[in-house]
């Protein structure tokens, strides 16, 4: 058991209290996990003025010690020591937004009648003067009996002082416990009573805000804008990343290149090549697309835009029998669904919080994108149907679309059947709005772009091996096709027996099984797979668009397209759901209504299309 | 109950008028959810705080938004009918 003292960030959501947290100890951060939630828990290392190190923690933001999803559950369980596999702090910092210390204080009042050694940071009080409103530390010092130390977290200012008074309260250790009060009123009215003797001049309102506000709430603009933002971002996430892509994917072909130029032709060339080279390559060429797509919904969030859009979406969210709040981890699922199904958790009631987590692997992932990308591009022709709408764009918009409209309909049934019952309502704090720091996006950026690559570089890479090694012994006899005699062959071919009638030929088959461990592997699997088959790497390494073109036909490689849409095809997302509901009930539900609709889809695309001489 | 006439009575914050500000004369608890309760008290939500209705969402449906001392939120129209407002 380490000794350094651990000392917890905590305050109420929008206090600022991540961008304190950033600024205080910069990208050194850990992120984990509590044992048993998928709250994810930050920690980092800092020194003190004394060079004592010590670990601070940055807790879930809450109102108040009386919890009501499970996210706020961790930040009372931490500050009374009853969090599995955490030790009490040992100090707090308590943040609280200057603007509005009123509502702040009663929370900081309640952590104070804990009797730990606590700081005050009174954050952005550089938007309270830019209010009009003035606030006196000293006075609200000694109202509250705790050190105040003035700060701008996202401009780093107030940082030594917070520093200085926290290394004190750890020296001294004061802080007297009190009966924590049950009824919060009491503490709102003390609260008040503080605010009103250290505020020494009051604000006019928060004008910005509110004349933003009138134009991003109205009820005609506002609808107008949010789906503006949201069409530009889905631009973004293709246009935008081209070039990177462009660089990836020719620093993959360099390095292919290198490693035939070097290595003499045998296991190690092919493993490497084709194995690691080409399959993972295949993979991390979706690392701009990935980041694009989180860098809007980090600025949506840190601007403050993201609870608006939430309540402009309320009313049609609410008629699926979900709230505005499940707005933001569906949107976060467009992305990665195990991001989308981890923001679940604050959602406060169990029914629509389960709806949302079962039906967020409906949204049209980011994974995907690699098996929609090279189909798509394989056989739908690039043409115009009118200036500037191209084909391929349109499909790719109705795979989308499939998957919002197919969520909807599985959440209104979800929840008139195995979550029924009454909803949660929809109550949620406007922040004000601020322009993200940049610092702090870029940290979340770099967070999940290393989940990303980590994944790339161990499961997905750890698939790809796998595959390359099932699909490349036993080796085959001259006349007959390595993808059919290999282990991978022989398995795919007892599958392709269930598969067949919906229009899957052997080697899609194949495709499907390690697909599981993530969806994009698909992709470097078929790579893979007609690689083994081809006569060396060079052919091997034709572009995987134009085989597919020549082999498959149109209504088979629709049929492909409508699996993806559904299949929950990615073990990881998987795994969060039974973390998430903390069993296999869940997560097997989902896995068996999911793959039912893919082969339903799958099979009516097909037969359809076949009826329609596509066949 | 006899009110001077001259005092405007109070009403439902849902159906006051837009950026009109009145401090809360009442609320109807009983209409609100335990959770949704607790957490407008979190909100600083009580007698005598002021409040303002600033956002009234679509066509008289939706959540409407609205300041509560110095906290703007957002809730569903029920919790707003549920708020009586004394105008000032």
């Amino acid at each position: 058991m380490t000794a350094i003292p651990l000392v917890a960030l905590v305050g109420n959501p929008n206090a600022g209290k991540s961008a304190l947290f950033n600024a205080l100890t910069g990208a050194r951060q850990k992120v984990g996990n509590y044992p048993g939630v998928t709250v994810e828990r930050h920690s980092g290392r800092l020194a003190l003025d004394d060079g004592r190190p010590i670990e601070l923690v940055d807790l879930p933001g809450t109102y108040s010690l009386d919890p009501s999803s499970p996210d706020e559950e961790v930040t009372r369980d931490v500050v009374l020591g009853r969090q599995a596999g955490e030790r009490r702090p040992d100090a707090l910092v308590v943040v609280a937004d200057a603007t509005n210390l009123d509502n702040h204080l009663r929370f900081v009042l309640q952590l104070k009648g804990l009797g730990l050694p606590a700081v005050l940071a009174l954050n952005m009080v550089d938007m309270a003067k830019r209010d009009g409103l003035a606030i006196d530390p000293a006075a609200l010092a000694r109202e509250l009996g705790m050190p105040v130390v003035e700060t701008v977290a996202v401009r780093r200012r107030g940082l030594d002082d917070l520093r200085a008074a926290l290394t004190d309260a750890l020296t001294t250790r004061s802080g007297v416990a009190t009966t924590v009060d049950p009824d919060i009123r009491q503490f709102q009215r003390e609260a008040r009573r503080i605010a009103a003797a250290a505020i020494v001049a009051q604000p006019r309102g928060r004008a910005v805000t509110r004349s933003l506000d009138s134009v991003v709430l109205h009820p005609l603009a506002g609808p107008v804008i949010l789906f503006t933002l949201l069409f530009v971002m889905f631009q973004a996430v293709f246009s935008w990343s081209e070039a990177p892509i462009g660089w990836i994917e020719g620093a993959q072909g360099w390095l292919a290149e290198r490693a035939i130029a070097t290595l003499p032709d045998g296991f190690l060339r092919s493993l490497l090549v084709e194995g690691v080279i080409n399959g993972v390559g295949s993979v991390v060429v979706f690392l701009p697309q990935i980041i694009i797509l989180f860098l809007f919904i980090l600025v949506l969030e840190a601007s403050g835009y993201m609870v608006r859009a939430a309540m402009l979406m309320d009313r049609l969210m609410a008629g699926l029998g979900l709230s505005g709040r499940a707005f933001i981890p569906l949107l976060s699922s467009f992305a990665c669904a195990i991001p989308g199904i981890m923001a679940t958790r604050s959602i406060s009631d169990p029914r629509e919080r389960l709806t949302t987590i079962l039906v967020a692997p409906l949204m049209t992932c980011s994974a995907r994108l690699p098996v929609y990308a090279v189909i798509i591009g394989a056989f739908i022709p690039a043409r115009d149907l009118a200036p500037g709408i191209g084909l391929q764009g349109v499909v790719l918009f109705a795979l989308y679309l499939a998957g919002i409209l197919s969520a909807m309909l599985a959440s209104v049934l979800i929840r008139r059947t195995v979550t029924r019952g009454v909803g949660g309502g929809f109550l949620m704090e406007l922040p004000r709005y601020q322009w993200p720091s940049p610092r702090d996006v870029l940290i979340g950026l770099w967070q999940r772009a290393y989940v990303f690559l980590r994944r790339a570089g161990t499961i997905i890479m750890g698939v790809t091996v796998a595959l390359w090694l099932l699909a490349s012994y036993p080796v085959a006899p001259a006349g007959v096709k390595q993808s059919e005699y290999s282990v991978a062959g022989r398995i795919a071919s007892g599958l392709e027996a269930v598969l067949r009638p919906i229009g899957f030929n052997h080697e899609m088959s194949l495709a499907v099984i390690p697909a599981m461990a993530a969806r994009e592997v698909a992709v470097s699997a078929l790579q893979t797979v007609y690689a083994i088959d081809a006569e060396d790497e060079e052919q091997g390494a034709t572009e995987l668009g134009g085989r597919l073109a020549g082999r498959w036909s149109l209504a088979t490689a629709l049929a492909f397209l409508a699996w993806f849409v559904f299949a929950p095809q990615c073990l990881s997302t998987i795994a969060v759901i039974r973390r998430e509901t903390n069993g296999w009930r869940w997560p097997l539900f989902a896995v068996a209504y999911l793959f039912a609709l893919a082969y339903l889809a799958a099979g009516a695309t097909y037969w359809t299309a076949v009826a329609a001489g596509l066949g | 109950m006899t009110i001077a006439t001259h005092i405007p009575l109070p009403q439902p914050l849902a159906s006051l008028r837009r950026r009109a500000p009145g401090t809360v004369a009442g609320v109807d608890w009983a209409l609100l959810s335990d959770s949704e309760a607790r957490r407008l008290r979190e909100f600083g939500l009580d007698e005598g705080v002021e409040v303002e209705l600033l956002h009234a969402g679509r066509f008289g449906s939706g959540p409407v938004a609205a300041r509560i001392g110095r906290m703007t939120v957002t809730f569903r129209r029920h919790i707003a009918r549920a708020i009586h407002v004394q105008p000032v």
